[in-house]
């Protein structure tokens, strides 16, 4: 009898459960995995940041009493009617279409209540958005679905997407299951086709004729309204650099950890940059040019709370904006609704299939009866205090840093916990002067 | 990102006005390129000798450097042009200056040499940057120019194009290569030098590495279309020719007009709207992935 | 009838005049001289009135149209008519890049030749040719109509979704899901009533045209035709 122990099963670290699933599906299907959402892994974020509190030098602001002000005014550069919002939180561009007009209306009333904005997204604008939201940025894609000048004009904001964090060099994606007979409409596409889109603009390509196109867009809303350039986070620096250059009012940075409805699994996890690496680069470029504050940037890509909010300003953000926290605001992954994610094949917290149309939660889907379950005033007050908690977890981190207005943020305020994390936002590690690839103490 | 131009006169009794010419073409293209500017002009040459465009760190640094020169090389031509000097040296004492002034003048560059072509460029609006050398009291038989929009490589005179590799060879490029640093690396390795990290000056290597391996211009264009990747529109002189190239994708923008006079190059048509003529001028965009070439 | 000259005039005054009048204005016909390559003159006009373009435009030339017709004696830089919603807008010479680029509606007529990419992503707009039209047109084609009296170049129709193409020249090649389709009598009709509105008055033949459009392979994946992705 041979009793010569077995060594303990182990699994392969680089072929793990994942991987090697992800194998057999792609051998089943002949198709690249797709999903929704934004850089799932682990890379270096805000929450390696720490903030220095006031102490012996630095004296904090009374709560309530002190004014610790939060507004900011975007797109002073160039337009007649800058835009002016009460808190530095804006709701990211995400399309009717990938989203349900339940949510969009959500996203409107809850956006409106804080004094805030909300953004398009690759569809169009919808009468319900423009009614909600009493401050809407309408952004120019690609693909140009549903663009017209009468939207232009009643925008408050146009924004010219480049790309996004999930996706820097990808075009939009809406599969079959969510083009109904509205959202085929609003596009000019057949019926339940996979749509596919284009990943340059049509009618310009590089920063020199996109100049021109800013001067055309400029020309037709009379110079009135400010426009926005939105990266997904690849060249910071130049991109920061070239998008002021060809005349933009307002920079929105977008890591890779910012979300998309659907695309290629390879695309969100590989291409792009954390959130972290991309903002003093682009805050550099600014400074350089001697444009920081005049033209404002927006960061967005993985802000939970009013922790990152503050970190984003801190190290020279304007303001920021939210996708995936605004879809969880409004019950997007709710445990609640955990038996059908498990009907789904999956969990609360991991449902990212959205281009399937199948959520539960009545965000990401076409489906009246799914949709219908998302009350869109239910919906806004959630938004709205979810902005709120945001704000005042700024406030007080500001009020703590000796701060009157969240705008007085500044890097000095920061360590790091990583080196990693020092050396992408350039600030010390705790405990240290050491700034790796600053300086040598 | 950029602005080009580029001009070749067919008819001698322009060539006083060549200068002046290139010089409004320039000054259109600011808005693409606000950053820096450059030209190349192909002037008078006289035969056994060859021209050095030398760049100094200031007025001051080339004036110095061309005294010493011509204190060292007596019977050396120069010319000042603000930063810029041409100086003309009898060709068979070329290799000795060329280690003399790497020697002895470390902070000036040679921007370009050849036997007719001379080249400018500095960082500034192209206006200003084209008065500074005085471009439009120049004459010549063809001229290229370029205003750049610095995109992946800093904003320094450096950056500027147009780049020569080699004897009255240059080049001018609008676009973005995509894999310039791979071919960088292979061009080392086959012995050619790069100064900056700029992506045209790869394309500009590329050229002279393949016309040294024995192609003719036109054949060195046509295969560059395989090796090197991206979106580019590229306007290169020689030293009686000129030519045109856009890759296969073609979204970059390119015009030329054609009259008995000329044939002129422009990245937007209102670089062209006051040559004389244009309005019964042949307008056309170039085909992409097509080598144009014109020859005296 | 305002006579604009843009080199005393600037161009943002032009428009912004333009912008102003109501759609029930009299002041419907306007000459422009001396654009001279302008970038965007006369876009985003919004009532119907007629404007006459004399010389060469830059890009964007009548972006974003409404309503208005514009007539532009030259040639056109990139997009001219670019997202055109409605109305008439003519180019005498020849148009650059991206003419008609995401049209909703509308018609554009260029008399003579349309660079690479016309009508890309047209969704709903006609465009007529008189010449031949360059690589990639009627790329990604939603709706509408592209007619070219001349040839088309490389890569025709490329990921075609809804769109109709008549070429009465030679097609160099053509794009991912494009193909060749009969040329019934309601088609010549179609094509017909396209011409008329154009100007054309019985002087074009539509039989002389070949009809192009999708395959719609491409519609839904099917792992087959992933290389045409």
């Amino acid at each position: 009898m041979d009793t010569t122990p077995i060594t303990t099963p182990r699994k392969s670290a680089t072929f793990d459960d994942y991987s090697m699933s992800e194998i057999r599906r792609a051998a089943a299907s002949g198709i690249y995995d797709i999903r929704g959402g934004g850089a799932k892994r682990k890379v270096p974020h805000f929450d390696d940041l720490l903030f220095l509190g006031a102490s012996m030098s630095r004296y904090p602001l009374e709560g309530y009493r002190e004014k610790c002000a939060t507004d900011v005014w975007l797109g002073t550069r160039f337009a007649e009617k800058p835009i002016h919002l009460k808190i530095p939180v804006t709701i990211a561009g995400m399309s009717f279409g990938s989203l349900s007009a339940q949510a969009k209306e959500s996203l409107g009333r809850g956006a409106s209540k804080m004094g805030t904005s909300t953004t398009t997204g690759d569809g169009g604008m919808t009468e319900e958005e423009r009614g909600h939201s009493s401050i809407l940025v309408y952004q120019l894609l690609p693909s140009r679905y549903g663009m017209n000048p009468d939207d232009l004009r009643r925008a408050d904001a146009i924004e010219i997407v480049i790309g996004q964090g999930a996706k820097p060099g990808g075009g939009g994606m809406l599969l079959g299951q969510k083009i109904s007979k509205r959202v085929a409409e609003m596009r000019t596409l057949p019926e339940g086709i996979d749509q596919r889109s284009a990943c340059r603009h049509p009618d310009w390509t590089g920063p020199d004729d996109l100049e021109i196109k800013i001067q055309e867009l400029r020309e037709i809303m009379d110079w009135q309204k400010p426009i926005y350039i939105k990266v997904g986070a690849s060249r910071p620096y130049y991109d920061t650099a070239l998008a002021v250059k060809s005349g933009a009012d307002v920079i929105v940075l977008d890591g890779m950890q910012g979300g998309t409805a659907a695309t290629q699994e390879v695309f969100i996890e590989h291409v792009g940059l954390p959130t972290l690496g991309a903002i003093r680069p682009a805050v550099q470029a600014l400074q350089d040019l001697g444009m920081h504050r005049k033209v404002q940037l927006i960061v967005s890509g993985g802000i939970r709370s009013g922790a990152d909010v503050a970190k984003a300003l801190a190290l020279g953000a304007d303001a920021v904006s939210v996708g995936t926290a605004a879809l969880a605001a409004i019950g997007d992954n709710d445990p609640a609704l955990e038996e059908e994610y498990q009907r789904l094949g999956t969990t609360a917290g991991a449902y990212d299939d959205w281009h399937e149309g199948q959520c539960p939660a009545g965000i990401n889907t076409q489906i009246p009866e799914l949709a219908a379950r998302l009350d869109p005033e239910l919906g806004g007050r959630r938004l709205a205090n979810y902005l709120s908690v945001l704000t005042l977890e700024t406030q007080t981190i500001a009020r703590a840093c000796g701060k009157s207005h969240v705008h007085n943020l500044e890097p000095e305020d920061l360590v790091a916990l990583t080196v990693e994390a020092a050396a992408m936002a350039q600030v010390p590690l705790a405990g240290t002067k050491w700034i790796p690839g600053l300086n040598t103490e | 990102m950029c602005g080009i131009v580029g001009l070749f006169l067919k008819d001698s009794a322009l060539e006083p006005d060549l200068g002046q010419m290139t010089a409004r073409m320039l000054a259109t293209m600011t808005d693409r390129g606000p950053d820096s500017a450059g030209f190349a002009v192909y002037g008078t040459g006289q035969a056994g000798q060859t021209k050095l465009t030398l760049r100094g760190p200031s007025v001051a640094g080339i004036e110095n450097t061309v005294s010493k020169l011509k204190q060292t090389f007596p019977g050396t031509d120069a010319a000042l042009y603000d930063t810029h000097a041409v100086v003309a040296v009898p060709t068979e004492d070329l290799a000795r200056v060329d280690a003399w002034l790497g020697r002895e003048c470390p902070d000036t560059e040679v921007v370009g040499r050849g036997h007719r072509m001379e080249i400018f460029k500095e960082v500034g609006l192209p206006q200003d940057v084209a008065a500074r050398f005085r471009l439009a009291t120049m004459h010549g038989t063809h001229a290229i120019g370029h205003t750049r929009m610095a995109t992946e490589s800093a904003v320094t005179t450096d950056g500027a194009h147009p780049y020569s590799t080699g004897g009255d060879q240059c080049l001018v490029h609008n676009g973005s290569l995509s894999n310039h640093n791979n071919v960088r690396r292979a061009l080392c390795r086959e012995g050619l030098t790069f100064e900056t990290e700029n992506d045209t000056e790869v394309a500009a290597g590329y050229l002279t590495w393949r016309m040294r391996e024995g192609l003719s211009l036109g054949d060195a264009l046509e295969v560059s279309l395989e090796d090197l990747d991206g979106f580019y529109t590229f306007v290169v002189g020689t030293e009686n020719g000129f030519g045109v190239l856009r890759d296969g994708i073609a979204c970059k923008p390119a015009i030329m007009a054609e009259t008995n006079q000329y044939v002129a190059f422009g990245s937007e048509y209102r670089a062209l709207a006051d040559l004389p003529g244009i309005g019964l001028a042949k307008v056309w965009e170039p085909e992409p992935a097509t080598v144009y070439f014109w020859e005296r | 009838m305002p006579d604009i000259d843009l080199g005393v005039t600037p161009l943002r005054e032009l428009n912004g005049a333009l912008h102003k009048l109501p759609p029930e204005t009299n002041e419907r016909h306007w000459v422009i001289e001396n654009p001279a390559g302008r970038h965007a003159i006369a876009a985003g006009l919004n009532a119907p009135l007629n404007v006459e373009i004399n010389g060469p435009v830059g890009y964007y030339c009548a972006g974003m149209n409404k309503l208005a017709t514009v007539n532009i004696h030259g040639s056109a830089g990139v997009g001219v008519a670019e997202n055109m919603m409605s109305g008439f807008v003519h180019v005498s010479g020849d148009a650059s890049q991206a003419a008609g680029a995401t049209g909703h509606g509308g018609l554009l007529r260029i008399d003579g030749n349309a660079s690479s990419r016309c009508g890309i992503s047209m969704k709903g707009i006609d465009i007529v040719v008189q010449g031949s039209v360059g690589h990639m047109s009627a790329f990604m084609a939603q709706a509408g109509n592209l007619v070219v009296f001349g040839d088309a170049g490389d890569a025709l129709g490329d990921s075609i979704y809804e769109a109709h193409l008549f070429v009465r020249g030679s097609v160099k090649s053509l794009g991912a899901d494009c193909i060749k389709k009969d040329m019934s009598d309601e088609h010549k009709a179609a094509l017909h009533d396209v011409l008329t509105r154009a100007g054309f008055n019985g002087e074009v033949d539509p039989s002389e045209f070949q009809r192009y459009g999708s395959a719609r392979t491409l519609y839904n994946f099917n792992v087959d035709h992933a290389g045409e992705y």
